[in-house]
């Protein structure tokens, strides 16, 4: 179809009823440009702002030296996961590529690690000098001391490397502090992970919404958050359980303030509850659950009134919740949450989330859990070799039965400083500030004392890349093609990344770096054949989808993949042993673990002390956006929430600076008070991320205080090995 | 000729500052300022608490002070029910920022003239929403044209009990807020 700007604009007015549109109707990046007159260019990609992977359309004009400028990011009204729509990060997206803060070249150290002094370097030489210590590390240790810690798409790319080497550690912090453990819970119960491209929850159309320590708003998910809002304008009822007035709290009809600590026993509670007073979807579980018997008699010790006592809640609010969600059900969703990450006995309070939300049918229900997509993905390797085995097998699940495969981060850690079962002496740190995603640095530190190597592939001098003795400057992802993806939004579907503009300065796509890296160590087998795009392109035929249409759209879904809901001809598939979901779980019988699961208190703060909690900012991603000179100027440094009675029993005035010093004697930077009525007087909140030490980052170097740097102690999920990261505590300490 | 007005659900809106970000790239905001802005207000003692998200911006008023006090013309009002800024007419008295009574305009430093919102005129001339309305994840922010009866905001103004900021100063907004909280079903 001719597309000429007058044909544009009809199309525009016409899509809305002949008033003003939505946004631009996007048909095709290249239909788009020629529309607006050829001086500008639109390239679909997916946005790196945050792991959600929104599909993202950047607008690309010529300055007056006739290069190409990233002028604007908007959300691809065709992609599921933005819907047209981009949060203040996604958009902020320009701010990283644009940070004059940059790792610019390839750098080797020269001085002491850790005292920031580098030489700049070519990347034949960095990448020459790498593949030699790299040697040098693997003949006296073994391929298998060769390690990385990993959080996006850096890490596909050298776990590549890795795997090619002979060395299967690797672990992404994904796992053990964020989602793994939830994952792992889900699929003992359900045989699926709550969710791929993301949790599989009907938001839009559920009549109640269970959010357990999830801050819908504050996360910004963006379908998610869309979906939770058209929720909340419908009337949906939204039950927040949660120590703190979040965002989601205030759009509640229910806000329920847990005591930090004790969601499991709310959970056992109510589905006492709903089994006693018959609300469970009788005919659900019986068709689709094994042990319901062994949860109702498990159950039944859990009563209102002692749950009361445990949670410091109202009896009558639990019972209320509890008949909300039987009266509603199936359309009832309660939340898988994200990072679940607590207290140590975190799998089991997965397991809980996951078995109420079976016991009420809300699985392939709407409102509940759409059923996950049908869409078929042909497997696709580019004809490369297999690898061989590990002569020595990896270390990163621990001693954990249901760790999953994105490893174990702090067992790498761990095995780094005891050196057992052997050496691990080399450590790439792709993507991630090791620093902040990890608990107690000090370990973190003692680790990397013990390295013979570490190499950094980022795109920020954070504090863990500036320890490096070598530093390979990946480009940002406006830059580089990256992908495909599957997306899972009701239906299957594929994006893709692609650059916007060509890399600034003598940074290079992680593909490139790592595919390198494989020809300097004599694996030219692994590395990419020709460009990434290309193997793109082939992933695209193997998968059945137009590479074109794709790069014209950003987004193509595939057809009839999606099935939300069970039918008499769409019935649910449970991948677990009994094809059932599995309220009572053998596999954890079999590992000595409770097989459905049971309410076990946590520690309490001293008096004086405040559970120390952490969570999201809208306009930030964990630690690595607050440099970010768009999000930076937006909030440029967390604050400790306090609530106002501690406040004022403590002398401690709102915006007053303070210090906090935790149970193990660890003092933070300062940081604000904010005195709020929305915090329980037993916790005290902080945003994550923030308080980098690392100079080169001009804006975030100082900028308030670092909550991982108080979480000194963890408690490790016996069942995941997820390491929970809520159980510190911290007093207040008065500037003088 | 349309007359435009933006309605803001306040119940949708989830504080998530996609509409400040957007509005501070498509106008090209100096640092530090901002056209639009969310507060958060929050009411009660723990843990009986009830909170107001507001997004606030110019408000386009029927009787607008800034224009009233503007000396030389530069702040004007539109057929189409906007309030703008002849930038090459303004003189950067900031007379129109102590008149408004919404703290909604700022100097250009490097400029010299006074800025505010301008309901994206470029955009509407484009036949798009306001950059904020746009990406408004929440769907709180909804725009349009009053003067059309069958638009979604002469809709939901019908049919919707809504109020303006500072009704008592007499500026007649063109800025709507309906749902001040969220409905407890």
């Amino acid at each position: 179809m001719a597309f000429s700007r007058r044909n544009f604009l009809k199309y525009a007015a016409m899509s809305a009823g002949g008033t003003l549109i939505a946004d631009t109707p996007f048909l095709s990046a290249r239909a788009r440009a020629e529309a607006e007159g050829g001086n500008v260019r639109y390239v679909p990609t997916s946005c790196e702002m945050c792991f959600w992977k929104c599909g993202a359309i950047a607008k690309v004009e010529k300055n007056k030296q006739g290069e190409d400028v990233v002028v604007k990011l908007e959300g691809n009204p065709l992609h599921p996961q933005s819907m047209g729509k981009l949060c203040a990060r996604g958009q902020a997206g320009i701010g990283q590529l644009y940070d004059e803060n940059r790792l610019k070249r390839p750098m080797i150290r020269t001085g002491e690690r850790g005292d920031g002094q580098y030489k700049e370097v070519s990347w034949e030489e960095a990448l020459n000098y790498a593949a030699d210590k790299l040697k040098a590390v693997i003949e006296k240790y073994g391929p298998e001391s060769i390690a990385m810690l990993s959080h996006g798409s850096p890490g596909d790319y050298f776990t590549n490397l890795l795997k090619a080497l002979g060395s299967g550690n690797i672990a992404f912090s994904s796992f053990a502090q964020c989602k793994g453990i939830r994952d792992a819970a889900w699929e003992l119960t359900f045989g699926h992970k709550p969710g791929s491209s993301c949790e599989r929850v009907d938001l839009k159309n559920s009549k109640v919404i269970v959010l357990l320590g999830t801050h819908l708003g504050e996360n910004m998910h963006n379908s998610q958050t869309q979906e939770f809002a058209e929720a909340v304008g419908h009337g949906a009822k939204i039950i927040c359980v949660d120590p703190r007035y979040s965002t989601a709290a205030s759009k509640a009809s229910l806000w329920l303030p847990i005591k930090p600590g004790t969601d499991t026993a709310l959970l056992l509670t109510w589905m006492n509850i709903i089994i006693s007073e018959e609300l469970y979807d009788k005919a659900y579980v019986e068709q689709y659950t094994v042990g319901f018997e062994q949860l109702k008699e498990s159950v039944k010790q859990y009563t209102p009134e002692w749950c009361a006592k445990e949670t410091d809640l109202q009896e009558a609010d639990i019972v209320a919740a509890a008949r909300d969600l039987g009266r509603y059900a199936p359309n009832v969703v309660i939340h898988p949450g994200r990072h679940v990450a607590w207290y140590g006995n975190d799998a089991q309070r997965s397991r809980a989330t996951a078995i109420l939300n079976a016991i009420l049918g809300t699985w392939g229900r709407p409102g509940g859990m759409w059923l996950p997509a049908k869409g078929k993905f042909a497997s696709f390797n580019d004809g490369y070799p297999k690898y061989s085995d590990p002569a020595k097998a990896p270390v990163i699940k621990g001693d954990y039965p249901f760790a999953g495969g994105e490893g174990l981060t702090q067992v790498v850690r761990d095995t780094t400083i005891t050196g057992q079962p052997y050496p691990i002496k080399a450590w790439f740190i792709c993507g991630t500030d090791a620093m902040k995603a990890l608990p107690d640095q000090r370990q973190t530190l003692k680790a990397i004392a013990n390295l013979d190597l570490m190499i950094a592939v980022d795109i920020l001098p954070s504090e863990t890349a500036m320890m490096a003795d070598i530093i390979l400057p990946e480009c940002t992802y406006l830059e580089r093609h990256d992908g495909l993806f599957k997306v899972e939004v009701r239906e299957a579907g594929v994006g893709l990344r692609q650059p916007a503009v060509e890399p600034m300065y003598d940074t290079k796509p992680a593909w490139w770096i790592a595919s390198e890296l494989c020809k300097k160590m004599g694996l030219a087998d692994f590395a990419v054949k020709d460009s990434w795009e290309a193997r793109m392109r082939r992933q695209a035929t193997a998968w059945g989808i137009d590479y074109d249409k794709l790069a014209d759209t950003g987004y193509v879904s595939l057809p009839d993949s999606a099935f939300p809901y069970i039918t008499a001809d769409n019935q649910p598939e449970f991948k677990t042993d009994s094809e059932k979901i599995e309220l009572f779980s053998k596999k954890l019988e079999e590992h000595n673990f409770d097989p459905v699961p049971k309410y076990e208190p946590t520690d309490e703060p001293e008096k004086g002390m405040y559970r120390l909690l952490y969570g999201r900012s809208p306009v930030h991603t964990f630690s690595r956006t607050i440099n970010d000179q768009w999000l930076w100027e937006l909030y440029k440094e967390n604050q400790v929430w306090l609530n106002k009675k501690e406040a004022e029993s403590l002398g401690v005035k709102d915006r007053q600076y303070v210090r906090l010093e935790n149970q193990d004697k660890v003092v933070s930077d300062p940081i604000q008070v904010k005195v709020t009525e929305r915090i329980r007087r037993d916790c005290v909140y902080m945003v994550h991320g923030f308080g980098h030490n690392a100079p080169r980052l001009s804006r975030a170097h100082k900028s308030g205080a670092d909550d991982q740097q108080l979480i000194t102690r963890y408690k490790v999920d016996p069942i995941t090995g997820g390491t929970g990261m809520r159980v510190n505590f911290v007093k207040i300490i008065k500037e003088a | 000729m349309p007359r435009y007005v933006m309605v803001i659900d306040q119940s949708r809106c989830v504080a998530c500052m996609a509409c400040v970000v957007a509005c501070k790239r498509e106008n090209d905001v100096p640092a530090e300022h901002y056209r639009t802005r969310v507060v958060e207000m929050v009411r009660g003692e723990f843990p009986r608490l009830r909170s107001e998200m507001r997004s606030e911006l110019c408000n386009h008023c029927d009787n607008p002070p800034c224009v009233n006090i503007c000396p030389t013309g530069a702040s004007h009002k539109q057929a189409d029910g906007t309030v703008q800024i002849n930038r090459r007419k303004c003189v950067g008295c900031k007379a129109c920022i102590t008149a408004c009574p919404y703290d909604v305009r700022y100097i250009n430093e490097e400029h010299g003239y006074a800025d505010k919102c301008s309901f994206c005129q470029h955009r509407l001339k484009e036949g798009k929403e306001p950059a904020c309305v746009a990406t408004c994840i929440g769907r709180s922010r909804m725009f349009g044209d009053l003067d059309d009866p069958n638009s979604e905001v002469s809709q939901i103004l019908r049919e919707t009990s809504w109020r303006t900021l500072k009704p008592e100063v007499g500026t007649k907004p063109n800025v709507y807020y309906i749902n001040q909280f969220p409905r407890k079903s």
